[in-house]
């Protein structure tokens, strides 16, 4: 269902990237919002920014919009520099958190209104509205003000009033964060087949990364007004660049250690929780006891109470806590010296009694390419 | 339903007697067949009758509910200027200075506001009459309506300006399409306090009018002087039913638009 996967434009040195953001810096008196960003973002893309509250993340969005003007820097959409046109003439559109729907226009004249101000014939305007009132399934609710919808309903009219005029670009700031879980999850689905349909280029700002990693293309990581790291879900999860990447994305396990060599499958890693050197397939130009990070997710630690054959990774540790998740359990080992780890282990078998229990010696183990061998 | 006990049914009477006794015994008054204002002979409407009759009391009316359309009318727009002013522009210099200024003038006794008036009046050599009454009213119902409209902003969620701005919509279309719709109820409530805080002035009006130019109050309160008739009772009594039409006809307005409004959220929760 999803193109995404043969869609990799900003890998090909041919493609034009569509919205150019070049060294912009933003500030508000003192404070840095954004600092010295550039991120190339190619037509088609969903692309996600994420990052925690306070990262610059909105404001980006905003200047984007054109509600605000970068310090420096400039922005350019579709080859145009547009930095100081006023948000009334790009050809951008923005669905708002809050939705913004006009409360005193019915959800007709909400969907309609960007298209009366561009003087668009009336009959022309009545069309388009009940095609886009088709699409987001709101053909009942045409005459309703926004005061009588539920929130789900609200969203889709803010998200149909952004679309209607085809924007080279749609802005979603956290267009998801007033519905419930369930209807989190099924609207993420509909968004990503709407932006295939429609061909508009996506650009959502989120703090939840799981939305993140399912709706978009490719994610921008931010953390104090500049980007951590820009990659695809996949590679943001398995390869982070940083431990901040690392933990930001998912559950990781740090081990903190120093770099010892290159050694039989790549490098080798010292570390005080392991009697052994830790081993990886990675290979590191760094110097010799430079401070190093592996970094393990939760689901790639195996957990086993006889010394786990095959891989030269083993930890030993007691069993401090079980969650029970359902479709897999979580163990909270700790290691002699106190560390706490994770492992999450799918639960394949349906088995009311568990073999691993509270308080069993266990080890740990994983694969010298499971880890990844981070230097920040 | 709770019983009252006695005493609180004792107090609450006393309570509203205290506020109402001076009004009902006005109005009883009002239809008295007796010239005599404390003296009762018998029910009569003859006064509302001699009321119609009486042109100085007719004029005084005219103007003042003239005064009151204007003054509210440019109060309500001077208002809504100061109040968006106010809640927008964050903080700008000297904005405590500023919002000190257009509060003043509700604190500030009416004697002085009138008094400064005069003297500003006869300083500009401006001939004193309907126009002074009214730039008086307005001087001091401005701040009331800049209340009201600053407090009905601050609840406003300014994202729908932006939401407009980026559909393509001019500042100055989405301030007169978006925005003014949205604080109107304010716009307005704020224009029926500065037009009943004109009709009843009577201390600034007093200080700022001229020869012929005469208030209902001003009259109400020179014709008093000489003595209280029942015609100025019936004038009264119709000044209070005005009033009271109003605050319920408000009320009843505010309540529906309220039950309708939990109605529709109500419709809009069981759609999820």
């Amino acid at each position: 269902m999803h193109e995404n996967k043969e869609f990799y434009p900003w890998l090909d040195a041919k493609q034009k990237p569509y919205i150019q953001i070049e060294r912009v810096t933003k500030k508000f008196g003192d404070f840095v919002a954004i600092d010295n960003l550039s991120l190339d973002i190619y037509r088609n893309e969903f692309f996600a920014l994420l990052g925690p509250s306070g990262c610059g993340k909105t404001t980006l969005l905003r200047m984007l919009a054109g509600f605000e003007k970068p310090t420096e820097g400039r922005i350019l959409l579709d080859g145009e520099d547009v930095s100081s046109v006023p948000p009334h003439q790009r050809l951008v559109n923005m669905m708002f958190q809050s939705y913004a729907l006009f409360p005193h226009m019915t959800v007709e004249k909400n969907i309609g209104f960007g298209l009366k101000q561009d003087k668009v014939p009336a009959a022309q305007i009545k069309k388009r509205v009940d095609d886009m009132l088709e699409l987001v399934q709101l053909g009942q609710f045409a005459r309703r003000k926004p005061h009588q919808l539920s929130g789900g309903q609200r969203q889709r009219v803010a998200l149909a009033r952004s679309l209607i005029k085809q924007p080279k670009l749609l802005l979603l700031d956290e267009p998801l964060g007033a519905l419930d879980k369930k209807l989190r999850e099924q609207t993420q689905f509909e968004l990503m087949n709407l932006q295939e349909e429609l061909g508009i280029t996506f650009m959502i700002v989120t703090h939840d990364q799981e939305e993140a990693m399912t709706v978009s293309s490719r994610i921008g990581l931010m953390i104090n007004g500049d980007l951590e790291q820009v990659a695809t879900p996949s590679e943001l999860y398995e390869t982070p660049k940083s431990r901040f990447v690392a933990e930001f994305i998912g559950d990781v396990n740090l081990l903190e250690g120093r770099y010892d060599g290159s050694g039989e499958f790549g490098l080798t890693m010292v570390c005080k929780e392991s009697d052994s050197a830790i081993q990886s397939t990675q290979r590191l130009d760094v110097a010799h006891g430079t401070t190093i990070w592996a970094a393990i997710r939760p689901e790639k630690l195996e957990i086993s109470k006889q010394r786990p054959e095959g891989t030269p990774n083993v930890l030993k540790g007691k069993v401090w806590d079980i969650g029970y998740g359902g479709s897999f359990s979580t163990y909270h080992v700790h290691l002699p010296n106190g560390k706490a780890m994770t492992a999450v282990r799918a639960n394949r078998e349906r088995s009311l009694e568990k073999s691993i229990t509270w308080e069993d010696d266990v080890y740990l183990s994983w694969a010298p390419k499971s880890a990844v061998i981070l230097t920040d | 339903m709770k019983q009252f006990s006695r005493f609180n049914l004792i107090s609450l009477l006393l309570g509203f007697s205290f506020l109402y006794l001076p009004i009902i015994i006005l109005i009883i008054f009002s239809f008295n067949e007796s010239k005599l204002v404390t003296v009762w002979g018998g029910w009569s409407t003859k006064w509302y009758a001699e009321l119609l009759q009486n042109q100085g009391i007719k004029d005084a009316a005219w103007v003042t509910l003239k005064v009151a359309f204007i003054s509210a009318s440019v109060a309500a727009v001077l208002g809504t200027i100061a109040g968006m002013t106010l809640s927008r522009f964050g903080r700008f210099r000297g904005r405590t200075l500023f919002s000190g200024m257009i509060y003043a003038p509700m604190v500030m006794p009416d004697v002085i506001i009138g008094l400064s008036l005069l003297l500003m009046f006869v300083a500009l050599a401006v001939d004193r009459g309907i126009a002074t009454i009214t730039i008086a009213h307005i001087t001091f119902s401005l701040c009331y309506v800049a209340v009201v409209v600053q407090s009905r902003l601050s609840s406003f969620d300014d994202s729908i300006e932006e939401a407009a701005l980026d559909l393509g919509c001019t500042p100055a279309k989405t301030f007169l399409f978006i925005t003014l719709p949205v604080i109107f109820p304010a716009v307005i409530s704020g224009w029926l306090l500065a037009f009943t805080l004109s009709l009843d002035d009577l201390v600034i009006a007093s200080f700022t009018s001229g020869p012929g130019s005469t208030t209902l109050p001003m009259k109400i309160y020179s014709q008093v002087r000489l003595g209280v008739t029942p015609e100025i009772n019936a004038v009264s009594t119709i000044l209070v039913g005005l009033v009271a039409c109003g605050v319920l006809l408000a009320s009843y307005i505010n309540r529906r638009q309220a039950k309708q409004r939990q109605a529709d959220e109500q419709m809009a929760a069981q759609a999820d």
